[in-house]
């Protein structure tokens, strides 16, 4: 419809070469068949060796290729260059909000540090029986929909509350992750988990702006996740307020 | 990075450092962090991008939920007859009876698993699976968090290591082994990704937890960073790979795009049918049909595509059936497959069969390692173990899985031998074992493969040399194999050889430079392609996932053993498989049917 040539719009940065980041431009012939965005960049790649960006699984389950796509946040292994392609343009860019490393490569770090910080791993110190903890199945039911993250850190960084405060706003990754260990039945330090979150930053900067859950690639709603943990804070302070008046 | 000198580098020492940050590599450094020894783990993603999160359907183990008077020795009978029989009774043995300790510990870290009615752990039928020794019908062993185990179990480590505060030296990648004068293992190489930086990470105990290397093939399940590190490594420091003619072949991966969809779903009541719409599986495995082993049922299909039944407009392919299992079973059990099949099939299984295709999936050679995840070579014939070497997982061969690996048994195999060498090390090393220090020059034998390349002028491009290796890897040692062709290949590989150790690195940049990156991970797959390759024109037999149409049947006189490929001189030698386990009596070689 537009011609046979699909023009890419690269972000290009190399802290060696480049005093600021800049776009380049490439064109190349349109694939007789779709293929997705991670295809593309292995194409360019091809021809030019010195572009670089992450990628592992090509799957759509390691969470490495998270990028910014024609302005949207997703894995550019299972998004088809049909359902963002613009007049046969596409531009590519890093996440946006943490520091570039290279071209599209970030820096985690501070978005692998607000997930540490949730002390995300379960915790429950009584004796483990011999066998395995019993959960029912409705309990676990409950893990649905936030066990499944991947870390590609699409929500977090498409979220503005997270690019104004990446040390203290917890973001709503590693927030989903909160809920994942307070929802768990086998999880005993509910309390302990609350208190860590009830400063005004960590939850409470979330604004429900819905970010997140526009751009998840796994479908998931933090937003609902922290709805959730608002609600036990709540809960809790008003526990914590009635027995003060006791 | 040009000019690396040996003064020039720095030393970082640990105790015990894991090269890997998989399934097998992360339950090791949680072994190993627990002890309070100095513990690293050098991964060249973030832990969570490893390819262990791809796994699907989930870890087989004799938990004894979906029945509670399973026995883990029924387990040990169904790994030793999918093996072919040239599997090591005495680790099947150890596989089977430790793993449900390693599984509940897995659940007691907080592993989301699935559960049945009763608040156990759910577990499902997969292929090769049997109930009191093969005469109890089909048993329902492999323990699953609905059909992303793999990732739930990939996370549940991580998580439990960074509880333990293992140290994790991510994006870093291990380039070749260090060897000291008496040819003891003392650390690697490595180099910073994101910055370039060169370092000597010296160690006690090394560990090569670096997964298969399915990239050797064109048509893959394996994520793009398969690439067999480890076993490269290994290899061009000298030191052995067991069994490297047995690769998988997954019945079931989605035609042309190669993501795996799960054994689950025939374990679930899904099947394989043809063109006319037969369930053809009936005829190759009259008991147990589409739940055969994996290389019973890829052999099916392909046969099938060959005599003309195939699928599509070029009848190239099968259609795997789902869609009368219904919308609710689809969608709490399956539901990364209905994803998966959407996205790169353009399928919903709800409604259509996904087309699929057999295609590479595991790799059940490596170094060869015993119980205890120590590496050993081969000396006159005997089994020497390499001091300060160990291996897990994938990468290695111990071997459980001989000539075929039954699903669900490579997750059970990195936790339990993940776990198995870290609890080694400790006591090793504890008990004052260790290697000597490595010389300067030493060390710079280990950097010179980095130099060469940092100094690469001219040559030849690893994208194009990539693609010409995996096609003749597809093309000469595929699901069926000959003589004559495998010969061939054997020839193209010497060209290719020449081209891979003349590549040109065009980017010298040291700023998160991926090509240099994906330059090593290509010699490091020629290694194991070589490996491969030598070693399947050796057996002459069929075995396991060693298909011949030279010589189609099973040969136990000559070839009842494992091989051993040797890279100092390219040839294969034959290795006793262990037949005394200690618990039980040894289960001897019979006709394998399903």
């Amino acid at each position: 419809m537009f011609g046979n040539k699909l023009h890419v719009s690269l972000y290009r940065y190399n802290p060696e070469e480049d005093q600021f980041p800049y776009m380049k431009k490439y064109t190349i012939d349109k694939p007789d068949r779709d293929i997705m965005v991670l295809d593309l960049l292995h194409l360019l790649k091809e021809e030019d060796q010195s572009i670089s960006y992450r990628r592992s699984c090509r799957e759509g389950v390691c969470g490495s290729d998270g990028m910014n796509i024609n302005g949207k946040n997703g894995l550019a292994c299972i998004t088809p260059i049909s359902s963002v392609l613009k007049k046969n343009k596409i531009e590519l860019r890093p996440l946006p909000g943490l520091p570039v490393i290279r071209d599209l490569v970030v820096d985690m770090t501070e978005f692998y540090a607000q997930y540490e910080k949730i002390k995300p791993f379960l915790q429950n110190e009584t004796t483990a029986p011999e066998q395995e903890r019993l959960q029912s199945p409705e309990e676990r039911d409950k893990l649905d929909g936030l066990y499944e993250c991947i870390l590609c850190a699409c929500c977090s960084t498409s979220c503005p509350s997270f690019w104004w405060n990446p040390d203290k706003f917890v973001g709503p990754a590693a927030l989903l992750q909160a809920y994942r260990f307070l929802a768990d039945s086998r999880d005993l330090k509910t309390e302990e988990r609350l208190n860590d979150l009830s400063d005004p930053f960590s939850v409470y900067r979330c604004h429900g702006i819905m970010n997140c859950v526009n751009v998840c690639p796994k479908g998931l709603n933090p937003n609902k996740a922290i709805g959730e943990i608002k609600s036990m804070l709540h809960k809790n302070k008003k526990d914590i307020i009635a027995s003060d008046r006791i | 990075m040009n000019n690396i000198f040996t003064d020039n580098i720095k030393t970082i020492e640990f105790d015990s450092l894991i090269v890997g940050g998989g399934g097998s590599g992360m339950r090791a450094s949680l072994e190993l962090a627990k002890s309070g020894l100095k513990t690293a783990v050098v991964s060249k993603v973030f832990p969570t991008r490893s390819h262990t999160v791809s796994a699907q359907g989930g870890i087989t183990c004799a938990i004894a939920s979906a029945d509670p008077n399973d026995d883990w020795r029924w387990h040990m009978y169904d790994t030793v007859k999918g093996a072919d029989f040239i599997g090591d009774q005495d680790a099947i043995e150890y596989l089977c009876s430790e793993g449900p300790k390693a599984v509940f510990e897995l659940e007691h870290m907080g592993l989301p698993f699935s559960r049945f009615e009763n608040g156990r752990i759910y577990q499902r039928p997969f292929g090769g699976q049997s109930k009191d020794f093969g005469k109890g019908g089909q048993a329902a062993r492999t323990c699953a968090a609905a059909d992303r185990t793999g990732h739930a179990l990939l996370h549940t480590l991580y998580q439990n290591n960074v509880k333990e505060g293992t140290n994790f030296l991510n994006e870093w990648f291990a380039v070749d082994l260090v060897k000291n004068s008496k040819d003891e293992v003392t650390g690697v190489i490595a180099f910073s990704i994101e910055n370039g930086e060169v370092a000597y990470l010296k160690a006690q105990a090394t560990v090569l937890a670096t997964g298969g290397a399915g990239r050797i093939y064109a048509s893959t399940t394996n994520a793009l960073i398969n690439t067999g590190d480890g076993l490269g490594m290994a290899l061009r420091a000298g030191f052995p790979a067991q069994d490297m003619e047995m690769w998988q072949f997954h019945p079931t991966g989605i035609y042309g795009a190669g993501s795996l969809v799960t054994e689950g779903c025939r374990g679930e009541g899904g099947y394989l049918i043809n063109k006319d719409g037969e369930r053809f599986m009936e005829r190759y495995a009259p008991n147990v049909k589409d739940l055969a082993g994996r290389d019973v049922v890829a052999r099916s299909m392909v046969l099938e595509i060959l005599e003309g039944r195939g699928c599509g407009e070029k009848n190239d392919h099968i259609f795997l059936k789902l869609d009368h299992l219904g919308a609710d079973v689809l969608n709490s059990k399956l539901p990364g497959i209905c994803e998966l099949s959407r996205t790169f099939a353009h399928v919903d299984p709800i409604y259509e069969p996904i087309p699929v295709v057999p295609t590479c999936h595991y790799m059940m050679g490596g170094t060869p390692t015993n119980v205890n995840g120590q590496a050993f070579t081969r000396i006159n014939d005997e089994d020497k173990l390499i001091p300060g070497l160990f291996s897990a997982g994938e990468a290695a061969c111990v071997s459980v899985h001989g000539a075929n690996r039954l699903g669900g048994n490579s997750l059970l195999d990195l936790v339990v031998f993940g776990r198995a060498t870290g609890m080694h090390i400790q006591n090793e090393l504890k008990s004052g074992g260790g290697v000597d220090s490595a010389t300067r020059s030493d060390i710079k034998q280990s950097l010179e493969r980095l130099n060469i390349l940092n100094e690469s002028k001219d040559g030849f491009d690893p994208a194009e040399v990539k693609r010409e290796l995996q096609e003749c890897m597809q093309n000469y040692f595929g699901v069926f194999r000959r003589g004559e062709f495998m010969k061939k290949g054997l020839d193209q590989l010497n060209e290719i050889r020449e081209k891979v150790d003349n590549l040109h690195l065009k980017d010298k940049s040291d700023a998160f430079n991926t090509s240099r990156v994906e330059a090593i991970e290509l010699q490091n797959l020629f290694e194991v392609a070589e490996a491969t390759a030598v070693s399947a024109y050796m057996r002459n037999e069929s075995r396991g996932a060693h298909a011949r149409d030279d010589f189609p049947e099973r040969d136990d006189e000559n070839w009842l053993c494992h091989t051993i490929f040797d890279p100092k001189n390219k040839e294969v030698s034959k290795r006793d498989v262990n037949f005394q386990p200690s618990k039980v009596e040894a289960f001897p070689p019979k006709v394998r049917t399903y």
